[in-house]
Order: C-alpha cells, then sequence, then structure tokens
C-alpha cells in the first residue's frame, strides 16, 4: 500500500509531462490577449506625446490599471511559455536548456513584478 | 559518379521559402522580438512610478528617432503576431487546413498587419497634434 494513488502515481510520466497544461495557458493567454493589447495600442496611441501628469493621470485611473494589471499578467505569462517553447525546440544541451529555462523564468517574474508594482504605485499613490 | 556535391533539399541558396514558411517562422520571429520589447513597455512603467526626471529620460529616448523606428517595428511585430495568432487559434479548434484558406488567411494576416499598424501611428501623430494632453 501507498499513499499515492495508482492515478496519482503515474500522472505527468508520460513523454509530455505537464504539457498539456502548457498548450491551455499559451492559447488562453493568447486569447485574452487578443483584446487587452488591442485596447492597450490604441490607449497608447491616443497618449502620443503625454506629459508626466497626464500619463499619471492615465494609469492611476482604476479601469486603466486593472487593465494593465491583466495586460501585464497575460503577456508575461504568454511571453515566458512562448520563449521556453522555441528554448526546447532549439538547444539540446539539458544543463544550458535548463539554464536558459530558469533564466527565462527568472526574467519574466521580476519584469512582471516590477510592472505590476509600478501600476499599483500610481493607481494607490496618485 | 559522384554524391559528394549534390545540392541538399531545400538548398536554401536556390530554394525560394514558399509563404506558409515564411508567415510560421514569421510567428516565432515577432514572438521573440515582442519579448525583448517587454524591456521598454517596463522601463516606461518603472519611470512613470520613479518620478518626473525618470519619465522625461524614458520619453526622450521613445521619442528619439531610433525610438521611433524601433516602436514601429514592435507596432507592425505585434499586429503581426496577433492576427497570425488568431489564425492559429482557428487551426487549434480545426479550421482553416485546406491549402486555400491557409493561403488565403496568410495574405489576410499581412494586409490586416500592415493596416493596423498604419491606423495606429496615424492615430497616434493625430494625438500629437491635437494638443499634447
Ligand atoms: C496580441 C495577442 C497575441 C496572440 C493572439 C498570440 C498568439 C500566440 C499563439 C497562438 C502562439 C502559439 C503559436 C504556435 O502554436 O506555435 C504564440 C506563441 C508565442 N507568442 Fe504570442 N500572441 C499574442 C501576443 C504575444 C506577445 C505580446 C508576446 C511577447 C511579449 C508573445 C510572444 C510569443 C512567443 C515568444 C511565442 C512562441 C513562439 C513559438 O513557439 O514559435 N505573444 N502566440
Amino acid at each position: 500500500m501507498s499513499l499515492r494513488s495508482p492515478l496519482g502515481r503515474v500522472r505527468g510520466l508520460g513523454s509530455a509531462k505537464e504539457g498539456v497544461g502548457h498548450w491551455w495557458a499559451q492559447r488562453l493567454t493568447a486569447l485574452s490577449l487578443v483584446p487587452l493589447t488591442l485596447w492597450f495600442c490604441a490607449s497608447v496611441a491616443g497618449l502620443a506625446g503625454a506629459d508626466y501628469a497626464s500619463f499619471r493621470a492615465w494609469v492611476g485611473a482604476p479601469v486603466n490599471a486593472g487593465l494593465l494589471i491583466l495586460l501585464i499578467v497575460a503577456v508575461f505569462y504568454h511571453a515566458m511559455l512562448g520563449v521556453q517553447v522555441v528554448a526546447e525546440d532549439y538547444i539540446h544541451g539539458e544543463g544550458r536548456k535548463l539554464a536558459v529555462l530558469l533564466i527565462t523564468k527568472a526574467l519574466a517574474i521580476v519584469l512582471g513584478l516590477a510592472a505590476l508594482l509600478s501600476v499599483l504605485t500610481i493607481l494607490f499613490r496618485g | 559518379m559522384t554524391t559528394q556535391n549534390r545540392p541538399l533539399s531545400p538548398h536554401l541558396q536556390v530554394y525560394r521559402l514558399p509563404l506558409l514558411a515564411l508567415l510560421s517562422i514569421g510567428h516565432r520571429l515577432t514572438g521573440l522580438a515582442l519579448t525583448f520589447g517587454t524591456f521598454l513597455l517596463v522601463w516606461w512603467l518603472v519611470a512613470a512610478a520613479t518620478g518626473p526626471e525618470a519619465y522625461a529620460t524614458a520619453q526622450a529616448a521613445i521619442s528619439s528617432v531610433i525610438g521611433r523606428l524601433l516602436l514601429f517595428g514592435w507596432t507592425l511585430a505585434l499586429f503581426y503576431h496577433l492576427c497570425n495568432g488568431i489564425r492559429h487559434l482557428f487551426w487549434d479548434i480545426g479550421y482553416g487546413y485546406e491549402l486555400k484558406a491557409a493561403y488565403a488567411s496568410g495574405w489576410a494576416v499581412l494586409a490586416a498587419a500592415v493596416a493596423l499598424t498604419l491606423l495606429a501611428w496615424v492615430w497616434g501623430y493625430a494625438a500629437l497634434a491635437g494638443g499634447a494632453t
């Protein structure tokens, strides 16, 4: 007897590992990015040449801040998953591949967090 | 008979990549270009959160000639990747695999990407001219 059920023991052992979840996350982030990036491009085009005060006012409006947060999460998640696929296709040494994947993940987390905190700072400090 | 020096197929110096292959690698290349573009997005937001001087520095870099060229490239990359991404999503649910359909959607993606890019830049310059708010 074991604490683990037979299903739990084999889950993730196929050659795709947790590939289906990766695949779905890539498609769902892609789908959510369609409206989010269209909104973002239209907004940024309208903000061309905006000075400091008006840019902060735009970011600090709650609806914009909320949409920016959704955009940031979706973009960094999507980009991280995407770069992972590219790295797995072209980098063959296990060590180098692992290093690139770890750096990609770390960068996505750090950059995403920096962007999120900036939006939150502007939102709450006004 | 020598078999050593025969051209391999596809021999990249004499082989014109078909449209569908170019569109396919284009999705990957624009995805990577956009990923590098996120550095600019983060810089811009962090600068705005930091203060007026930092924001002015970022704004000056973005509106320089090189900044604008990069931004234009990223706009085109984003709209290409977006439109072709929708094409990918239709494939994922099983539509558009007929060769004729794949070519038609490919051309449509190229046209839409160029049109959306121009629209965004006309919009941007109109906002710039219409009194900088
Ligand atoms: C705007 C809406 C977007 C849509 C609809 C979209 C769609 C997609 C789709 C469907 C794929 C999978 C392609 C495949 O099956 O090979 C993909 C891959 C990828 N995307 Fe996006 N994407 C979007 C935005 C972005 C953004 C903003 C970035 C970067 C910041 C990005 C980076 C990538 C990367 C690096 C890949 C991997 C490329 C590959 O595997 O060849 N995407 N995208």
